[in-house]
């Protein structure tokens, strides 16, 4: 190739590059449009209610876009986004940021159904996930060796688990490593061995279509979603969408209304526990 | 200006038009790792690139970055993978060209297509309800492992392996063959003295595509592997590849823990390189 190609070339490669990069800024400022990201776990319950919001108040655009707790942090704190969407309540280094809870959801441990053992106390599921406990029959069932099924780092069902038990992630001994509720529902579903924890409302879901999980008792408390409402069901997480700013005008109109009752139907259609108000 | 095959000017307009096609493609790939070098750049300064390699676990969020064991991983599904999917697919496209009835040969090819065609997520979706259970039940151990992930990556890598080498044997020149033939060599000889050595280079470069491939299949891997980071020693117990690490915990990650995942991300190109790198500086025999 002669210079001058190789120069066009690397001309074009760099408009692209130039083209590419300077990305759309989020709708932050726009008078009827309002964006929300984060947690998977509450997107889809946040675009069924935009969606009816929207229905309600022509002309208004919500945009809803899941990527993880950490980017509705990240979002909200940038500005790119009027809400992030964090489904476990915020640590200490994310005081900066304003949180309003909108919803809340259960953890529960879930085992096979072929599994008989009727509740599992503390103690054992710290043994268990810790590796000083690898047979069911030290708990007094011939199953076998313990599964262990976890979470990726990160995940907020994972901290909500870990911060229940007081463990820390690096003590933990996993077999299997999930990539998400479905993941884990699948690989306990499939092994009689196996022990995980997931979200009571997807996990009451697909108990409902007949896949064989069984969810236990945690410190006596029933993982039912009615016991979630109530509040008395222990291993919990807060739905949270949080702000830099205290909101204004459309924002804070969406914000009220998604935290009243008349978000409640949805709110238990999406299998999680509206508040109390 | 003048090109070296063609002996006549080329018409501007096709060559500007042709120049930003070839210039799209080539900005991609620069494109791609300009992004992965700007988002890992925080944790090449913080915890540094010797925290990957040294640090003796993956705990990003209390800072141990250690990716050796995911390294491994991928490196030894992939192989696993090839070892098995070469073999197969080699004996398919020998079978197909020169074994295979007049009416069964085509029948055969649409078939390695369409496996060619289905999702990864398909693929990981049946290695998990299928495969999984069935290596738990014979061997024991949880059944997402290694061993999982190298069947369902070299199931999935198979049709690669088939169709270039099917490929790379169609362009052998019958007149070699026949030739071959005339001299009195047996069916089996001219198939594997004449015809495999004069398709070597194609079928190289199908193996070579189904190794990039491997190396950067996610979901299906993901979905059996069981995601442990841990050195890939045993064939039955889980391990995490670099790609379903990215895949598993990008949602959630922030910070240093998501340039790390950057990083991870910089690692698989770069192994990817490694093993187009020998082809590029030394240059096939021409074939012909």
């Amino acid at each position: 190739m002669k210079p001058r190609s190789i120069f066009s070339l690397l001309l074009l490669a760099g408009l692209v590059c130039i083209v590419s990069c300077s990305r759309v800024q989020g709708h932050g400022g726009e008078e009827n449009r309002l964006s929300l990201t984060g947690s998977s776990t509450i997107a889809p319950l946040m675009t069924v209610l935009a969606a009816r919001f929207e229905q309600e108040h022509p002309g208004v655009r919500i945009d809803v876009q899941s990527g993880g707790s950490g980017r509705g942090i990240a979002d909200a704190r940038n500005g790119v986004a009027d809400f992030g969407m964090v489904s476990r309540s915020l640590r200490a280094e994310e005081k900066d940021l304003l949180a309003w809870p909108i919803a809340r959801d259960g953890v529960s441990m879930i085992v096979n159904q072929k599994n008989p053992l009727a509740n599992l106390s503390r103690e054992q599921i710290r043994s268990i996930y810790t590796g000083k406990i690898r047979n069911w029959s030290h708990l007094g069932w011939e199953g076998g060796p313990i599964v262990v099924v976890h979470e990726a780092e990160g995940r907020a069902t994972l901290e909500v688990f870990l911060d229940h038990f007081g463990l820390q992630n690096e003590e933990v001994r996993a077999d299997v490593i999930a990539g998400e509720n479905e993941h884990a529902i699948k690989t306990v579903a499939n092994d009689p061995r196996a022990i995980g924890y997931v979200s009571i409302g997807t996990a009451e879901e697909d108990i409902r279509q007949g896949v064989s999980i069984r969810l236990l008792a945690l410190d006596g408390v029933e993982a039912a979603k009615s016991k979630v409402a109530e509040g008395q069901y222990p291993m919990l997480r807060e739905l949270n969408l949080v702000a830099l700013q205290e909101p204004v005008g459309l924002a804070a109109e969406f914000l009220a209304y998604v935290r009243s009752a008349a978000a409640d139907d949805l709110i238990r259609a999406q299998s999680f526990t509206p508040l109390a108000h | 200006m003048r090109n070296h095959l063609l002996p006549w000017r080329i018409d501007a307009f096709w060559r500007g038009l042709f120049l930003l096609a070839a210039a799209c493609s080539a900005s991609v790939f620069l494109l791609v790792f300009v992004f992965l070098l700007h988002e890992s750049a925080p944790a090449l300064q913080q915890p540094g690139v010797e925290a990957f390699f040294q640090d003796d676990s993956w705990h990003p969020t209390s800072q141990h970055f250690g990716m050796l064991p995911m390294l491994f991983a991928t490196l030894a599904t992939t192989l696993g993978a090839i070892f098995l999917a070469v073999p197969l697919g080699l004996g398919a496209a020998i079978f197909r060209r020169f074994y295979a009835p007049r009416w069964l040969a085509p029948i055969f090819h649409r078939l390695i297509e369409v496996l060619a065609g289905i999702p990864s997520v398909i693929f990981g979706l049946w290695g998990l309800l299928m495969v999984v259970p069935a290596i738990a039940q014979t061997w024991g151990g949880p059944g997402q492992s290694l061993l999982a992930a190298i069947l369902v990556l070299a199931l999935m890598i198979l049709p690669t392996v088939t169709l270039t080498a099917d490929a790379a044997l169609a362009r052998v020149p019958g007149s070699i063959l026949m030739g071959a033939t005339a001299l009195g060599l047996q069916p089996g000889a001219v198939i594997m003295r004449v015809a495999l050595p004069a398709a070597r280079s194609g079928i190289q470069s199908g193996i070579l595509l189904a190794v990039a491939r491997g190396i950067g299949e996610t979901m299906a891997v993901m979905m059996v592997a069981g995601n442990k980071v841990q050195a890939p020693w045993n064939l039955l117990l889980p391990v995490r590849t670099l790609s379903s690490n990215i895949a598993l915990e990008l949602g959630y990650a922030s910070e240093a823990h998501r340039a790390a995942l950057f990083f991870g991300g910089l690692l698989l190109v770069s192994t990817v390189l490694l093993f187009l790198l020998p082809q590029w500086c030394w240059p096939r025999r021409k074939s012909r």
